[in-house]
């Protein structure tokens, strides 16, 4: 092999130089990435008269005023509550109602099942945010306007999530449930005792991505509630422009503690987090 | 199709007609029936509502306006609002749709391999994914100011000029564009990351003895396998990016950006039913909409069809 003269580069050279271009672009496209979340925190740490002053610096005085603030006048203590109540009641009901109906449809007959689940399935190419107009009036009709109700029940209504459980369903071996079925078990314990342990993993897909989704969601919160002390994290910040002006040390420092929240728990929940947006995300269509 | 057997209606007719409706309903409708009264409540009869309602005068005052037939349908066809506010959508479309794609391919296909510090690059064009609109919008807002914003001074660091990043009209737009991809092109990245690591081992090593190198490698093996989630990935942002409101809004606050350069459709479905009042009007422009999101989605179901594709 060495008597060989190499044509070209050896091809050990060739691929050491491929892995560090690769981890050049990569540093270069992350930095990119993290710097306006630095530039966030950055100027949430500096005195207020400093944020606006030309040329620009990244480093300064040095002061937690911003946040200290926000703590003092903001109600972010109030929006966080609010947000845990609404997503967390969305993330129960849809876990509970979109998994009895995969259920429902998985393994059980009735007349006009397949009927039915097709026009559960033409949900999903339904957008909400086109829907806005007419549940608002219906958030109306019903008194529901300026309730948690009328942030929390829009959104159980999430015809991917049983789409994504019944396939889920399709795939469990049916050996167990026919053992249990033998032993004279109802087809509600059937579906609670022996389907639901089995599935933790797509439930737990399943109630990260709704989570996620629901604590973020803007337009539909939004539009539901005007009421101050009912605001989520998200409807709470977009108000607080208007109302700091030009405070920008203290927008920023709200900015980053709406943020925090929900990056916390990818630190703790990485791993699922990954797992459940990605096979979320490519199974919801 | 094994099926969870009750007992016979027609077999045990008294006990089936004094026991109470729930028992005697089949236990799989039963299962079905939560989801299906949220589903009629929030999702079908509002999607059915904003049709109906596009044909009336309505307004929020609470009584149904009266039926003016197609009035509403007619005056959205001449209505140079609307048509602006579509076409910002769509150029919104065009431009977020293949900067997010690439992004997140080239994001998966740059940490799809053993690399020091991966976990910290993951993280990075992962997490602007998990903050709230808002906060992304108040931090762009923040990045794009004149003069003390972060990227005008570095424009003017290297010698470039100022760029009214929130105050051009021609521009306004592709602010909207470039906060969306730092936000979201983490989402399509995990999505092309989940199908990279799908691909068996076995064919790159294969490729390696035959003296392959990575960007024959990329391009024979990688690409190819990477079609089916491409096209998937394609139209969800596709449709992602076609249903844009919250970042416009928000960085805009409302305003619609300069000269209403920002306003994307839903914004002024948004506007004219929350500031003007007009529900039916409103319920025309958003049902007009809605057909052309299902034309789209309909469109691709054809175009990529997602099961039968394997062979190929």
């Amino acid at each position: 092999m060495t008597a060989v003269p190499a044509p070209r580069r050896p091809p050990q050279a060739t691929a050491r130089a491929w892995n560090a271009a690769g981890l050049v672009v990569t540093a270069v496209i992350a930095l990119l990435w993290l710097t306006p979340l630095l530039w966030a925190v950055d100027t949430a740490l500096k005195p207020e008269s400093d944020t606006t002053r030309i040329p620009v610096t990244w480093w300064g005085a040095f002061t937690f005023d911003a946040f200290r603030k926000v703590f003092a006048e903001s109600d972010l203590a109030r929006w966080f509550l609010n947000s845990t109540v609404v997503a967390v009641g969305v993330t129960v009901l849809v876990l509970l109602t979109a998994s009895m109906a995969a259920y429902g449809f998985s393994r059980t007959a009735f007349r006009g099942r397949r009927a039915l689940f097709g026009i559960v399935i033409a949900g999903i190419m339904v957008p909400p945010q086109v829907l806005v107009v007419p549940l608002f009036r219906e958030m109306l009709g019903l008194g529901l306007v300026d309730t948690y109700w009328a942030m929390i029940l829009p959104q159980v209504a999430a015809p991917a999530m049983v789409f994504i459980l019944k396939k889920f369903f399709d795939g469990l071996p049916r050996e167990l449930e026919e053992a249990a079925r033998v032993d004279g078990a109802s087809p509600w314990r059937l579906y609670w005792q022996v389907v639901l342990p089995l599935s933790r993993p797509v439930l737990a897909a399943v109630g990260i991505f709704t989570f996620i989704l629901t604590w973020n969601n803007f337009f539909w919160p939004f539009l539901a509630v005007s009421d101050p002390d009912l605001m989520t994290i998200p409807v709470g910040l977009a108000t607080i422009q208007s109302s700091y002006g030009l405070r920008y040390a203290q927008i920023m420092a709200s900015a980053v503690l709406g943020g925090l929240p929900l990056l916390v728990a990818y630190v703790f929940f990485q791993r699922d987090i990954i797992r459940s947006v990605a096979h979320t995300g490519l199974s919801g269509t | 199709m094994a099926t969870i057997t009750t007992e016979a209606p027609a077999a045990v007719p008294v006990a089936a007609t004094r026991a109470p409706l729930w028992r005697r309903a089949p236990a799989g409708l039963l299962f079905v029936l939560p989801f299906l009264l949220f589903y009629l409540a929030f999702l079908v009869w509002p999607t059915l509502s904003a049709f109906v309602l596009s044909f009336f005068n309505e307004s929020l005052t609470g009584t149904r306006g009266e039926l003016v037939g197609l009035r509403n349908w007619t005056e959205m066809l001449g209505d140079a609002a609307m048509w602006s506010a579509l076409g910002n959508t769509l150029y919104f479309t065009a431009l977020s749709t293949p900067a997010l794609v690439l992004t997140g391919l080239v994001m998966a296909l740059l940490t799809n391999r053993v690399m020091p510090m991966r976990w910290l690059w993951r993280l990075s064009f992962f997490m602007p994914f998990l903050l709230p609109a808002s906060v992304m919008a108040l931090i762009w807002v923040w990045i794009y100011q004149p003069g003390f914003g972060l990227l005008n001074a570095a424009l003017t660091s290297v010698g470039l000029s100022e760029q009214g990043w929130l105050s051009d009209p021609s521009v306004a737009m592709i602010s909207v564009v470039i906060a969306t991809l730092w936000w979201t092109a983490g989402f399509n990245f995990l999505l092309y990351l989940a199908a990279l690591q799908q691909i068996p081992q076995h064919l790159y090593e294969a490729a390696s003895i035959d003296g392959a190198g990575w960007w024959q490698r990329l391009w024979s093996i990688t690409l190819p396998l990477l079609k089916r989630t491409t096209g998937l990935v394609i139209v969800l942002q596709l449709l992602a990016s076609l249903r844009l409101f919250d970042q416009a809004y928000l960085i805009y606050i409302g305003s619609g950006g300069p000269a209403f350069s920002a306003r994307p459709i839903l914004e002024y479905v948004y506007d004219t039913a929350f500031t003007s009042f007009r529900f039916g009007y409103a319920s025309a422009i958003s049902s007009f909409f809605f057909v052309l999101i299902v034309v789209v989605s309909v469109a691709q179901l054809k175009l990529f069809p997602s099961r039968r594709e394997d062979a190929r």
